[in-house]
């Protein structure tokens, strides 16, 4: 018996290789849906610690939020969410930047306003480098 | 000894099966001398054997040929009513039904490769279930699926290349039927 690669494609018939390549997008799908826990798939805003808002990140929005000191707005992109303007002094909240994974927190204090991202995985409250 | 007053006679099918299931025992017993780096992932050589089985002589002699290989497999490894035993009969279980929804495709487009590869799946499918129901009450289990899933299709194209090359050779040699394993 030789082993010619031509000889083994010829085992090979049409609907043989659309199965093949079907298994492998379910390998696919798996690995996407089952090892991608931190992917947020929604966004809770906070003032005064009652819900003002929660939205889906599927759409582009901004929200504006009005606090003790002022309004806070709150923008909102496909996967991802940021305070994009606060009148806290320290602008923490601001400064944190997109927040992209679910669990994730931007907290303007003074304000009394805070944005969190909801997922099925929440791992962490925030990560910082 | 007495003669036995009991007169069994094995019809010529009946010698068929046990000489495949025969077959097929040997690759589950060499299989297991291969060292995996994942419980759970395996080549599964012996479902070459009930898929030529499927192929030549139908989809009854292959249920046949896989639960006796799964029975006497399970007892030559001391496996027999393990945890392992249970998952390799819901795994056959599966595989058998997906196989007999699969020979129904049309042959032009769909060979012993797809057979191979849709059998694996349904076989990890059924295996993850009866993991998650009872060994492992978890959904962790699932984590492995695009492990499993990778195995499926990889080694389910293996097996099936292997037994449609089994089958096309053969075909050549035209043996007479009763003696396909014999090569």
């Amino acid at each position: 018996m030789r082993l010619e690669l031509a000889d083994w494609r010829g085992l090979l018939r049409p609907g043989d290789v659309l199965v093949a390549i079907g298994g492998l997008l379910v390998c696919g799908y798996a690995l996407l849906a089952l090892w991608q826990g931190g992917a947020p798939d929604g966004a809770v805003v906070r003032a005064g610690g009652k819900v003002v808002a929660r939205v889906d990140l599927a759409a582009e929005r901004t929200i504006e939020v009005p606090g003790p000191l002022g309004v806070t707005v709150i923008e909102i992109r496909p996967g991802r969410a940021r305070v994009a303007s606060d009148p806290g002094p320290r602008q923490y909240c601001v400064r944190q930047g997109w927040l992209t994974q679910a669990g994730a927190v931007a907290i303007c204090a003074p304000n009394e306003v805070s944005l969190s991202l909801t997922g099925r995985a929440a791992d962490y409250d925030s990560l910082n480098y | 000894m007495t003669p036995s007053t009991i007169e069994l006679t094995p019809t010529a099918e009946d010698r068929r099966i046990a000489r495949h299931a025969a077959a097929a025992i040997v690759l589950t017993v060499a299989e297991a001398a291969i060292p995996l780096p994942l419980p759970g992932v395996k080549p599964g050589l012996a479902n070459i054997v009930t898929l030529v089985v499927l192929a030549r002589w139908g989809w009854r002699e292959a249920v046949w040929v896989s639960l006796l290989r799964v029975l006497a497999g399970s007892l030559l490894l001391g496996q027999f009513l393990a945890p392992g035993f249970f998952l390799s009969l819901s795994g056959a279980l599966a595989s058998l039904v997906s196989l007999g929804l699969a020979v129904r495709l049309p042959a032009r487009w769909f060979g012993p490769v797809s057979h191979s590869i849709l059998a694996a799946f349904a076989h990890i499918g059924a295996q993850l279930v009866v993991a998650r129901l009872w060994l492992v009450p978890h959904d962790g289990v699932f984590y492995l699926t695009p492990v499993f899933a990778l195995a499926a299709v990889v080694f389910g194209l293996i097996n099936g290349l292997i037994a449609a090359r089994l089958l096309r050779e053969l075909q050549a040699a035209q043996r007479p039927a009763g003696d396909p394993m014999e090569r």
